[in-house]
């Protein structure tokens, strides 16, 4: 049924179709509003045969979610910045445990600086702890993703991360249309684990695994993720063939059959870079996107593929791994290895800074010019940042960073105002 | 496309208003979307919400640039914040206040837009009076329902009881049902 209502409340809604068996919420904007919108559909009755449970941090979230999860029952949780890093030894555990664990990130950034603004910082920051990671463009996908992402979990028992843009999909409204109650049924069997700790047939799980098998164990982690690349699209076509719409997949692309620049890009940026890529088409540029669905596994081979003819490629991204460059654009570039293009990383949003038509027309022009750097960050305010290094350059007690900036970012304002 | 942007103060509903203001539209057969300009809130910070409406999906997620309506929930914004930037020459202006414009000091700035779509409602006083709290998002979208014509006050109504129920919901359409009529009427005075 088509509805108008919050991006969160969808997931909440989304998930609690999914019928899950356990529930553990601990509260971090911007994901608060899913697990709470969880609680309430519980304490109605509306959903049936689950355990809601308070928790007290992120790391008693995902480790009761293993808990759970290895007796057998479909477990959720949500988090988001410094709550995924809070629980990162246990999402690393819930991996490498095969334990098919679903949980949304709302997409935030990490601090220092204290920011609890939209970024990609924290799920990237777990890009290698063997969880797969899928990216919603809108919120009809972040609600659509969930039941995918059960799906994919269970069959392939690894845990599934579903990222949505923090505050910019969570806390927008518009319209979703909610799957029923049938429909998911269909789509979704129950859980039937690989694995579970049963009284009535009694296995270990999380045996010490010493050198003569470590690889081995690692290397079915990546062969499982591997085997997701093929089973991605196929439960995204089964999917469209119940509830008839596109959602998921490894890549979607928009206008890149003719297009000689193709921006790059994941989660809900997408919608804006494709209004700016039909205005520049209506000015006769050939340009097109392409948006990374699956980030892990990093599906190469449809991004070489999608990526050969284009002359530029723009990777925009919001992360950034400091000291080497764009995260996404260094996993772009080892998909194209080979190929005759250039590769520009524009990294942009983070903190929640606005990513804007004006920008982006200005980057993608440069790009088709051959004229943008290999990396440049989107509207970096030089002034600012020159300040600063002109500070630690001529004093050796510079002071902190952060808040010298802040001085002189609110010093600008106030003598432009006045 | 219509866009809308919403300005106020921490606790006078703005990021409610532009949620209700989507549902109506929604409730019209349009697309709409709704979000608030993120932030640490706190009561009395000031706060900005913005609401598209269009008749297609809206894909755009950048922040209200080129607003086709402004509605200023709190006239002490007006020489704080640079409400009125990127405003349309044809756009609309609802304040919430019992000043008229030349009152407000914006008689010069006023000359720039089209009379009939400047317009001030007491909706402060509307909602103490049929809420009983000085909440004024409702009747500044009974009034916006009123002066654009892109939803009706049916919409507005239903989305207010997709946010509220019981006695609340009922005074809040009342204070919205009051400033659309206002609204109306002074329309139909200006033609006539």
């Amino acid at each position: 049924m088509l509805k108008q209502t919050e991006g969160s409340h969808a997931v909440a809604e989304a998930v609690a179709l999914c019928r899950p068996e356990v529930i553990c919420a601990y509260p971090i904007s911007p994901q608060t509003h899913i697990v709470e919108g969880l609680g309430e559909l519980v304490k109605s009755g509306e959903l049936q045969n689950c355990e809601y449970t308070n928790v007290e941090s992120e790391f008693a979230a995902m480790s009761v979610a293993i808990g759970s999860s290895a007796a057998g029952a479909r477990t959720y949780t949500a988090t988001a910045s410094q709550g995924l890093l809070f629980m990162a030894e246990a999402v690393y555990n819930a991996s490498g445990l095969g334990l098919p664990i679903v949980m949304t990130v709302a997409n935030r950034a990490i601090g220092a600086p204290i920011n609890i603004w939209n970024d990609h910082t924290d799920t990237m920051s777990q890009r290698d702890c063997g969880w797969i990671q899928i990216f919603a463009e809108t919120n009809q996908e972040a609600a659509d993703l969930h039941i995918q992402a059960f799906k994919l979990a269970e069959e392939l028992s690894l845990p599934v991360m579903v990222c949505m843009d923090g505050f910019i999909l969570t806390h927008a409204y518009e319209q979703v249309d909610m799957p029923s109650q049938e429909q998911v049924d269909a789509f979704l069997p129950p859980y039937s684990p690989r694995q579970s700790l049963d009284p009535a047939a009694p296995v270990s799980i999380g045996a010490m695994v010493g050198p003569e098998a470590f690889s081995e164990v690692r290397y079915l982690a990546h062969a499982k993720q591997m085997q997701a690349l093929d089973l991605i699209p196929k439960i995204s076509a089964e999917f469209k063939e119940i509830f008839g719409r596109d959602s998921g997949g490894l890549v979607r692309s928009y206008l890149c059959d003719d297009a000689e620049t193709i921006v790059v890009a994941l989660g809900s940026v997408i919608g804006t870079i494709k209004d700016t890529v039909d205005e520049m088409r209506a000015e006769g540029h050939k340009i097109g996107v392409l948006g990374i669905h699956s980030f892990r596994p990093f599906p190469a081979e449809a991004i070489r593929k999608a990526l050969s003819k284009a002359k530029h490629v723009v990777v925009l991204e919001k992360s950034i791994a400091i000291g080497v460059g764009g995260v996404v654009a260094s996993n772009v570039r080892l998909a194209l290895d080979g190929i005759d293009s250039r590769i520009y990383c524009v990294v942009a949003g983070l903190g929640g800074r606005n990513i804007l038509r004006t920008s982006l027309h200005r980057v993608f022009r440069q790009a088709e010019a051959g004229e943008l750097e290999a990396l440049h960050f989107l509207d970096l305010d030089w002034d600012v940042v020159n300040r600063e290094l002109e500070r630690e350059r001529t004093q050796r007690r510079s002071g902190p960073i952060a808040e010298n900036i802040l001085r002189d970012v609110s010093a600008v304002r106030s003598s432009s105002v006045g | 496309m219509f866009q809308v942007r919403i300005h106020g103060r921490g606790g006078q509903g703005v990021v409610t208003g532009a949620e209700m203001l989507s549902i109506a539209a929604f409730l019209e057969g349009c697309n709409a979307q709704a979000f608030p300009s993120f932030g640490s809130e706190r009561t009395g910070a000031p706060v900005v919400a913005f609401c598209r409406i269009d008749n297609k999906e809206i894909r755009l997620r950048e922040p209200i640039m080129e607003p086709d309506a402004l509605i200023i929930q709190d006239p002490t914004l007006l020489f704080s914040v640079d409400v009125f930037a990127g405003l349309k020459p044809d756009g609309y202006i609802i304040i919430n206040t019992n000043k008229t414009f030349e009152e407000l000091g914006l008689g010069e700035f006023s000359k720039k837009f089209r009379p009939e779509r400047l317009l001030t409602v007491s909706a402060t006083d509307l909602a103490l009076k049929h809420v009983g709290r000085p909440v004024p998002n409702v009747p500044l979208l009974g009034a916006f329902a009123a002066a654009s014509g892109l939803i009706s006050i049916d919409a507005v109504a239903s989305a207010i009881r997709d946010k509220f129920s019981g006695k609340i919901a009922e005074g809040n359409i009342a204070a919205a049902t009051e400033a659309y009529n206002t609204v109306k009427n002074e329309m139909e005075a200006a033609h006539a």
